[in-house]
């Protein structure tokens, strides 16, 4: 019983990265209707740019943590004007094929100059050790990444549902036409949220720098996975991701337990279960 | 008589141009053609991957083979962990482009149906990556030479070591497919022969990224050793997240069953310092051992050798002898002259191939220096016992080989 807890805390903490992974996904989704299969790729550059802020200009974790995600969102934005706004008016298919491939593209190149088994990035000194829990050692760095991650979704969430500029997008998304006749610059604001969307992977990189080996392929181990998060949990729905994100952390943090074998099948097990009966996902509108 | 037409021709030409060594005229398509198949771009590409070419080529070089007269071609391929993958494309290079001979495979899972797949078109296999001990085992084959490690010599070095060393009670971490499960069923069976128990396991799906979860059901369990039947990426994941979870500061050891001097790289020293493990080669052993790691290292982004890439250039040494004596590369000709013929090679020094298809050379077991104790990138290793070659494989009639009478 004990050892139940530990593991369903384990699994919350894994869900806080599919969480802040797939509230990225659903953002970007939701405002631009792009299926951003570079999200993997980003959040390993995410986890590159702390790496090389550390290693090459002494940069330390807690300024990675905001210098990172301004670095790879300004890429986003780039990516955003230069590729990906020419492509809105065509089919879903088109977005996925193109940040797939880039996604390839820099995969690619990093594993050519970095090689395949990545490198270690120190634990920052704040975080080494950890608590006793009486049923488990938490290390105090998977605290912190539960706590981060909840601020960071519940802060996004919160921007996006309950506040003005909230409303702008989600209207922008409704009916483009309409915001820009009331003078709101519609494709700035969808420029800024795709980087927005970015800056959120390259968070999740920065946190998952300590604890996971910074590699390549990091990312791509990741995305199908947090794709099916989002897919569970409705497909732009933002509270959805969130939601979804910790549970499906949970589920698969119990697996690893009952029958470790199924762990890295059972959110899509479950995927399939819920297209069944919510074909638009839990918390997703029919369209 | 196709092959005889292509051989008479070939002869004519060589005799027209005048060529001294007439001998390349022998091989089939006149070219010795080895295809190196391998993990391009996932976790297994740095301790084989490019390398594991950059390993053939210097084979190709120092063996002067090409002087006496034989053509060579290296084609290479990723087969991205999927054994299917892996398959058409050695099907491919068998039927439709020539290829004589496969090297390397890291990959059980991959190497078991290129084992298969060689023995049914009579060609050659030199095993370097893969680990399972069935290529030398249930599943061996006439066409196949294990070279570098197997899972049963790991598995007896390390686990027999750390047994009679105090560690008398294991707890597995696994990875879920053909080579963790052969490593943990080798272990287990040494560490009960020295002694010690077995209380429980847990299979890891490949490519695992956070491993928080098995490293908590070791730690209930309370044995004294994890051992980590894993490699690659997956291994190095584990031994960081177990530093997070006070697995070591809490009393129990950790057994990297396969570790790769590009893991303990990755790690750093700070991470993977004190780890003991088992391996076949280490660039720095001797001075031969060194001149090809500073030669191997600029072909391979600064990484050095590995025992994988060191197998893939000595294996193909003594193919190249084999091929030279027979003068010709029939597959299963040759490798029954490599099973012949006494190996001696830089890297592995002198050994021999066991009529099961086992490369026999000694095994190291070494321990990780601490940064103090290191001298800079790379310099890694302390050597702590050497296993004798004779003691270091699975006696060959207890694999159940098929070959063996």
């Amino acid at each position: 019983m004990q050892a139940l807890f530990g593991q369903l805390l384990i699994g919350l903490i894994n869900g806080a990265f599919y969480a802040l992974l797939s509230l990225g996904l659903a953002v970007i989704f939701g405002l631009l209707n792009i299926i951003n299969f570079a999200h993997g790729a980003l959040y390993m550059l995410g986890a590159f740019c702390a790496w090389l802020l550390l290693e090459r200009l002494g940069v330390g974790y807690f300024w990675a943590l905001l210098v990172a995600p301004l670095i790879v969102g300004a890429l986003g934005v780039v990516i955003e004007r230069t590729m990906l706004s020419r492509l809105y008016k065509l089919d879903h298919l088109y977005g996925l094929l193109l940040t797939f491939g880039l996604a390839l593209i820099i995969q690619g190149v990093f594993n050519n100059v970095y090689g395949s088994s990545g490198q270690p990035y120190r634990m920052p000194d704040v975080f080494t050790g950890g608590y006793n829990l009486g049923f488990m050692f938490l290390p105090k760095y998977r605290a912190w990444v539960i706590v981060a991650s909840a601020l960071v979704c519940g802060g996004t969430w919160f921007v996006i549902e309950r506040t003005r500029l909230g409303s702008y997008l989600r209207a922008a998304t409704e009916n483009p036409a309409v915001v820009q006749a009331f003078g709101i610059n519609v494709p700035r604001m969808i420029t800024l949220t795709y980087g927005f969307g970015v800056a959120l992977a390259a968070f999740a990189g920065v946190m998952a720098a300590p604890i996971y080996q910074v590699a390549p392929q990091m990312g791509a181990n990741l995305i199908i996975v947090v794709f099916a998060v989002v897919v569970i949990g409705g497909m732009g729905s933002i509270g959805g991701a969130i939601i979804t994100g910790f549970v499906l952390g949970v589920v698969e943090g119990l697996t690893k337990v009952f029958y470790p074998e199924a762990s890295n099948t059972v959110i899509f097990v479950v995927m399939v279960l819920v297209l069944i009966v919510r074909p638009a996902g839990l918390f997703g509108r029919e369209r | 008589m196709q092959r005889f037409k292509q051989l008479a021709l070939a002869t004519a030409v060589a005799a027209l141009m005048g060529v001294a060594g007439g001998a390349g005229a022998q091989v089939s398509d006149n070219v010795i053609k080895i295809g190196v198949l391998t993990d391009m771009s996932s976790l297994y590409t740095d301790l084989a991957g490019a390398g594991s070419v950059a390993a053939a080529k210097l084979a190709i070089e120092d063996s002067g083979i090409e002087k006496k007269g034989y053509k060579v071609e290296i084609v290479s391929a990723d087969h991205q962990n999927k054994p299917d993958v892996g398959s058409a494309i050695a099907r491919q290079w068998y039927d439709q482009d020539h290829v004589d001979v496969i090297v390397d495979v890291p990959n059980s899972g991959v190497a078991l149906a290129i084992n298969q797949i060689t023995k049914e078109k009579g060609k050659a296999f030199l095993a370097s990556g893969p680990g399972t001990s069935d290529l030398t085992g249930t599943a061996c084959s006439p066409n196949t030479i294990h070279w570098t490690y197997d899972t049963w010599m790991l598995a007896n070095g390390t686990g027999t070591a750390i047994t009679k060393a105090g560690g008398d009670s294991w707890f597995f971490i696994a990875a879920d497919y053909a080579f963790g499960a052969a490593l943990q069923r080798d272990t287990t069976a040494a560490v009960e022969k020295a002694g010690g128990k077995v209380l429980g396991g847990v299979k890891a799906p490949l490519n695992t990224q956070d491993f928080s979860s098995f490293l908590l059901q070791a730690q209930a369990s309370k044995a004294k050793v994890i051992g980590l039947a894993n490699a690659g990426g997956d291994t190095t994941n584990s031994i960081k997240q177990a530093a997070e979870f006070g697995i070591v500061s809490g009393g129990q050891q950790l057994a990297g069953l396969l570790v790769f001097i590009t893991d303990v790289h990755a790690l750093g020293l700070k991470n993977a310092q004190g780890l003991t493990f088992t391996t076949t080669f280490y660039w720095d052993m001797n001075e031969q051992t060194r001149a090809f790691a500073k030669r191997f290292a600029p072909l391979d982004k600064g990484i050095y050798p590995t025992m994988v890439h060191a197998g893939v250039y000595a294996s193909l040494l003594h193919y190249f002898k084999a091929v030279e004596a027979l003068k010709s590369d029939d597959g299963t000709k040759v490798i029954a002259k490599m099973k012949e013929m006494p190996t001696d090679d830089p890297l592995f020094g002198k050994g021999s191939v066991r009529a099961d298809g086992r490369g026999i050379h000694p095994a190291y077991l070494v321990k990780v220096k601490t940064p103090a104790e290191s001298k800079g990138p790379w310099d890694y290793y302390k050597m702590v016992a050497t296993i004798p070659a004779d003691q270091a494989f699975r006696p060959m009639t207890a694999g159940g080989c098929s070959l063996v009478k």
